[in-house]
């Protein structure tokens, strides 16, 4: 079995992309990734790992050049933060329209400007349209088994699709937690060899992606990566199931913390949960109805088991590491759709707050503060305002 | 045409050679003319030409396919000629 072990996120992840021993991985640096890639360029270096390292100019060219590898029949990785991605962006599109399997660590950093490199979420929320599967994560452990069964999501042959993993910015990257790392063999008969699809280096049958596709069949290309995102639910609870009987350890689309009799809870993506949970866990030792709800597949969203996990409640709020200036922040957005679209159309009272930008800490207190304001809100007291900041210096 | 159940994931092409079926030439607003005196059969032009316009039988130019000509002037512009005379020339479409 595994084997226990004090580590930092980055760390974790590395060693999640070791065991998984792709065919290329192409990078550049961005703080906080840059420990991954250092590290995994250390294995390639010491032999640990057959892979073919590419060091790009940017990040642009560093997922182009994973597009083409994929494309050529390998099994591809990545890893970014931030500023990173932005540069990736239009490259992340190309990506899941050619539904090519590229595994990408996202070490959620905040955006310029102001210029930050501290651990928020408006990198991989900006990223929600890109066609790419979102894993999010709320420890190093989480970080490390996402990353593993990323490869057999993002590899299945009903949908072979891209996918990133994401983990909170130094929060996670570069904590040290205790863990467990499964052995490498145990790993590599999980993960099983890479199947190419469509690949260009099987030259006996010539093809080509990236064609021009306009007002004639575009539209339908798109409907077809709709039909191919709905698959990707199953396709995560199927490879969940496999990976609890192999670690014990048992993932969802989403985990409920002391939800089902609860009356007020906090939906919590990431690190900021794991500090909520224990504030959940307070209040109830004061009589207090308290629960939790951690998305973990983002997307595609699950907005039918969120909306059912969610529908009992009297009062909810979501917390967003990320905002969407001039909207609510994006998470709200998702879970005021699942529960105006939840069965029977009973619906718990929703408010939204912005906290922890930039790495601004999430304390106890914050969490505390939020829920007693749910309580309130679920004995009948007026929601003040919808979309609010908290920890902020007024 | 197509229904989107019977597409390809990906958008991927996996016959070979279709962009024979994908005919190019009617965005053409100039067309090369070739001028068989002055040509001395180098096939640069062939050579350089982006699409597959320039017909090619046993080894000699014999003049363009304008199904695929886009009218870009690449041949025009490399073609050397014969004692300064060019063997293409352009000239706007509907002369």
């Amino acid at each position: 079995m595994g084997k226990i072990v004090a580590v930092t996120g980055n760390e974790a992840v590395a060693n999640a992309l070791r065991q998984a021993d792709p065919d290329v991985c192409s990078l550049y640096p961005i703080t906080p990734q840059t420990d991954i890639v250092q590290r995994f360029s250390s294995f390639v270096a010491n032999g640990l790992v057959k892979t073919e390292l590419i060091n790009a100019e940017s990040e642009h060219s560093a997922m182009s050049a994973a597009i083409g590898a994929a494309a050529a029949g390998g099994r591809v990785i990545t890893a970014t933060s931030s500023q990173g991605m932005a540069l990736m962006w239009e490259m992340l599109h190309i990506a899941s329209g050619m539904n090519l399997p590229i595994i990408m660590p996202l070490v959620n950093r905040a955006l310029s400007a102001p210029l930050n490199i501290h651990g928020d979420h408006s990198d991989g929320m900006g990223a929600r349209d890109t066609g790419w599967v979102q894993l999010w994560s709320e420890s190093a452990q989480e970080a490390y088994d996402n990353t593993i069964m990323a490869f057999r999501v993002g590899e299945h042959m009903d949908i072979r699709l891209p996918v990133m993993v994401c983990m909170d910015g130094f929060i996670v990257s570069h904590s040290i937690a205790r863990m467990e790392y499964l052995e490498d063999g145990e790993v590599k008969k999980f993960i099983g060899p890479y199947v190419p699809k469509n690949p260009l280096l099987d030259i006996e049958h010539p093809k080509s992606f990236g064609p021009l596709i306009l007002t004639d069949l575009y539209h339908e290309y798109k409907r077809l990566q709709h039909e191919i995102m709905g698959r990707v639910k199953n396709v995560v609870l199927q490879v969940s199931d496999e990976f609890a009987r192999l670690s014990g350890r048992k993932y969802g689309l989403f985990e409920s913390y002391r939800l089902e009799d609860a009356e007020i809870a906090l939906v919590i993506l990431n690190s900021a949960a794991g500090t909520s949970k224990d504030v959940v866990d307070e209040l109830r030792g004061k009589g207090i109805k308290a629960g939790l709800l951690k998305p973990r597949l983002f997307r595609p969203f699950p907005y039918e088991e969120v909306g059912q996990a969610l529908k009992h409640l009297k009062a909810v709020c979501v917390m967003d590491r990320a905002d969407s200036f001039g909207g609510y922040g994006p998470m709200f957005m998702e879970i005021s759709s699942a529960m105006y679209q939840a069965d029977g159309g009973q619906r718990p009272r929703l408010i939204n707050k912005i906290y922890g930008l930039g790495g601004r800490d999430f304390m106890p207190h914050d969490a505390r503060g939020v829920l007693l304001e749910l309580v309130e809100i679920a004995k009948g007291a007026p929601v003040r305002t919808v979309k609010e900041y908290i920890g902020v210096r007024e | 045409m197509k229904k989107w159940t019977e597409l390809e994931p990906g958008a991927v092409v996996l016959e070979a050679g279709s962009s024979a079926r994908f005919k190019t030439g009617s965005w053409r607003t100039f067309k090369p003319r070739w001028v068989p005196e002055n040509c001395i059969q180098c096939l640069m032009c062939w050579l350089y030409c982006p699409d597959m316009a320039v017909k090619v039988v046993d080894g000699k130019m014999t003049g363009f396919d304008y199904d695929y000509c886009k009218g870009c002037g690449v041949c025009a512009r490399e073609c050397p000629g014969k004692q300064g005379k060019k063997a293409i020339v352009m000239e706007p479409e509907g002369k």
